[in-house]
């Protein structure tokens, strides 16, 4: 698409939102289809409400696993705060793809500094290219309100040259069966809002 | 042959070790490292365990290589430091089945609390060690590190960092091989360190050191990728990664063994070039070794020596190299978004407890667990940690020099401070015993509490010598802590629930003002974890509520502030009581619209 060898997407969200499974998707879809593919995450104190990031890299033969600032052509985010805090990852003009969801941290919940309210508002002038949905609504509407990443994934899947059917055998291998359906159709439902 | 798999750097060693015939395998958990033993456990055939810390874990894998079996010691980087004893030794007393320490190094300290470099720690043991740089690469040198190991007749280290264990990358697995086991031969000459013996032992690890130099100046692995211009980059690890894409079409020598350093292949391959640049993480190791050889190389002067490289700070060192990829911009830097730090989660067990303990006039001497979390504020509850352990030592420290000092000062301040040491229950079974054991035997009087949340939480819930199950979940043995403490001669032995603050309060308020040694065991599930929990949340009572803001101290996920609004977020609440216990009107109830 930038006509670089390595291509690279950063996820982003707030530890449980389900950051490194969205990236597992996605990078296995990527493999499947024939990739060189790496990722790269943190774990550790990311899992008592931190921040979390995730990257997925693929191509012909990727080098580094981290994505430098600048070279991901798309950020997927499960939360606005941490939407803004990465747009720098993002290729001038990169597409972000956002859930329209709040995670307070804890100076915003003891009172002691805001929120940034104006932050979808804020996205969109510093992004153009952005599609901010209620994703955790739409997953509901799926089945499964924890799906909010799949319907990201979803929206991301037309820019990536993964066929459909490769991307639902990923999902049908690696998502648990408790959950499968609805993952199946918050993918769905997302793709479709992605233009395909 | 085979399919590639995607797989952490973790995950990969663990198969290259299995697949090099390894059947032993111990550690003590700790971030980068902890998945290397779970997934190695769930393979066929093999043993594996927790150790209580690393210093065990590393001699129970040196027992089992005289043994007879290829063994493996995993841990953190600051885990070695723990096992440093047995490392300095384990060279002079070799190996009979193959013996490997995998460490991760945490640059960046994205879970750890100092950025040690332990490549010096190969150095100083005259230990031969392989830096991975991805995972096909952790795969593929574990296996190499065992041949390495039998062939030298010594100990390897296997130098990993936080990117290599956590990164995903393709691994194409080899044929497993077999390693049968070597049998055991009695040689007290080799194997018992007393002065004459490591006397003669000594000698044979320095003509080692030659002949495992002669090897890694021919080891297939070190990789010399020649480009175009007059410069040179010599690197390892990850930082080979970053380097090889901010510098494309730059020669490139990739060294996979970093000790001993294979000087004249650094040598040769370098003085066909004008300049020498070495990109390396932390430490000028390499940079140093390569200075020595007289090649005047380019390094630390631009390269950060603090936290992780990548390929931004790589290309803005030397941005000479990288004209084949420079820097075209970068999405908007947005400034002053407020911070996300970790916090204790809703409903945790440690809240309760340490909220009490920040209410009295104490010293806290802390230690490193989740709960070293409540340092910041508004709990602000830890007054000083460095170590698995040090709390309790620290703590005797602190309160002998207390003494000490109130003789001989008419200031007060002195008197007044009582000191009370906090560690969890994994880090009191890791290194705490030996520190209750200074407090008992050498006549502290402090209070040491002990945070028992039936599992080691920070590193993702490893079961531990207290925990009644064994890393593959068999029943066994469970340490009773309240036992164990009495053994030691401490008389006042308590244990409290944290969800119940009087309890706490009172509790503490009466150790701490005993004249003698007290153990406080405040003993509740990590609530990650708990399943016995109703989990019925709470609300605040609108018109009860003068928004004092007296709830907001305990530092809950699940307490919000609007405005002045105080809120409780259904669905974070846990239901575990201590902010309603904190309330001084009764305006926190538990919800009654829940069924």
């Amino acid at each position: 698409m930038y006509g670089e060898a390595t291509r690279s997407v950063v996820l982003a969200g707030v530890g449980g939102q389900g950051t490194i499974t969205a990236a597992n998707l996605l990078a296995n879809a990527l493999v499947a289809h024939g990739y060189d593919v790496k990722t790269s995450e943190v774990h550790g104190m990311a899992q008592r409400g931190g921040s979390v990031i995730s990257m997925v890299r693929f191509g012909e033969s990727v080098a580094s696993p981290l994505v430098p600032l600048g070279e991901a052509e798309a950020l997927i985010a499960t939360e606005l705060l941490e939407t803004l805090r990465n747009l720098e990852y993002l290729v001038p003009g990169g597409k972000v793809i956002g859930s329209r969801t709040r995670v307070d941290p804890l100076p915003v919940l003891q009172g002691a500094v805001e929120y940034p309210a104006d932050a979808e508002q804020r996205i969109t002038e510093l992004a153009p290219d952005s599609i901010i949905v209620d994703a955790a609504g739409i997953a509901a509407e799926c089945g499964d309100a924890r799906a909010a990443n799949t319907v990201l994934l979803g929206i991301l899947s037309p820019l990536l040259p993964v066929p459909e059917d490769e991307w639902l055998a990923v999902i049908d291998k690696l998502v648990p069966k408790k959950a499968l359906e609805a993952n199946r159709q918050a993918f769905l439902a997302g793709r479709e809002l992605g233009g395909e | 042959m085979a399919e590639k798999r995607l797989m952490t750097g973790n995950e990969a060693v663990a198969l290259g070790a299995y697949h090099a015939g390894v059947t032993f395998a111990s550690a003590y958990p700790g971030t980068p490292s902890t998945e290397i033993l779970e997934s190695f456990s769930k393979l066929e055939g093999v043993y594996a365990e927790w150790a209580p810390n690393e210093k065990v874990a590393l001699e129970a894998a040196i027992g089992a290589c005289l043994g007879g079996v290829r063994s493996l010691a995993a841990m953190k980087h600051v885990g070695l430091n723990v096992a440093a004893d047995p490392w300095f030794t384990a060279p002079y007393i070799g190996v009979s089945g193959g013996l490997v320490l995998v460490d991760a190094d945490d640059p960046e300290m994205h879970s750890s609390q100092n950025e040690q470099d332990n490549r010096y720690y190969a150095k100083a043991a005259k230990v031969p060690m392989l830096e991975p740089a991805d995972s096909q690469e952790a795969y593929d040198l574990i296996r190499e590190a065992y041949e390495m190991s039998e062939r030298f007749d010594t100990i390897v280290m296997f130098r990993m960092t936080t990117r290599v264990c956590h990164s995903r990358g393709l691994v194409e697995a080899r044929e497993p091989g077999m390693h049968v086991p070597v049998p055991y031969e009695k040689d007290e000459v080799k194997r018992v360190m007393i002065p004459g013996h490591a006397r003669l032992r000594h000698p044979v690890m320095v003509d080692r050191l030659a002949e495992m130099e002669e090897f890694a100046n021919e080891f297939p692995y070190q990789r010399r990728e020649m480009g175009e211009g007059d410069a040179v980059v010599v690197t390892s690890g990850v930082a080979y990664q970053y380097a090889r894409e901010a510098f494309p079409g730059v020669s490139i020598l990739k060294l996979a063994m970093t000790n001993p350093l294979p000087r004249k292949l650094i040598s040769e391959f370098c003085e066909q070039f004008k300049q020498v640049y070495v990109v390396e993480e932390l430490e000028p190791y390499l940079e140093e070794s390569v200075a020595a050889l007289g090649l005047w190389p380019r390094g630390k002067e631009s390269i950060p020596r603090t936290g992780e490289l990548n390929v931004d700070n790589v290309r803005d060192a030397f941005p000479e190299l990288a004209k084949g990829n420079p820097s075209r911009g970068h999405g908007a830097h947005v400034e002053g978004l407020p911070a996300r730090p970790p916090i204790l989660c809703a409903g945790c067990p440690h809240r309760g407890i340490m909220y009490s303990l920040a209410r009295q006039k104490a010293i806290i001497a802390g230690d490193i667990g989740c709960y070293t979390l409540s340092v910041l504020p508004p709990l602000s509850a830890h007054d000083c940690q460095v170590c698995m352990g040090a709390s309790i030592t620290m703590g005797h420290g602190i309160e002998k020099a207390l003494e000490i000092a109130s003789g001989e000062s008419e200031e007060e301040g002195f008197s007044s401070h009582r000191v009370v040491s906090v560690l969890g229950d994994s880090t009191f079974f890791h290194s705490g015993v030996t520190g209750l054991m200074e407090m008992a035997y050498n006549r502290g009087r402090f209070t040491v509490v002990i945070l028992d949340n039936r599992t080691t939480a920070m590193t993702g819930f490893q079961d531990h010598p207290g925990t009644g199950t064994t890393l593959q979940k068999e029943p066994t043995i469970t340490v009773d802590i309240e036992m164990l403490a009495r053994s030691l001669g401490i008389e006042n032995v308590r244990v409290v629930d944290p969800y119940d603050l009087e309890e706490c309060l009172a509790a503490l308020q009466e150790e701490m003002n005993r004249d003698a040694p007290s153990v406080v065991i405040s003993r509740r599930a990590c609530v990650l974890r708990d399943k016995t929990l109703e989990r019925i949340p709470y609300e605040v009572i609108g018109e009860e509520c003068n928004e004092c803001g007296l709830c907001m101290r305990i530092a809950c996920p699940a307490l919000v502030k609007r405005g002045d609004e105080i809120k409780i977020l259904a669905d974070t609440c846990t239901g575990c009581s201590v902010c309603a216990q904190v309330c001084k009107r009764e305006a926190i109830m538990k919800s009654r619209s829940e069924s």
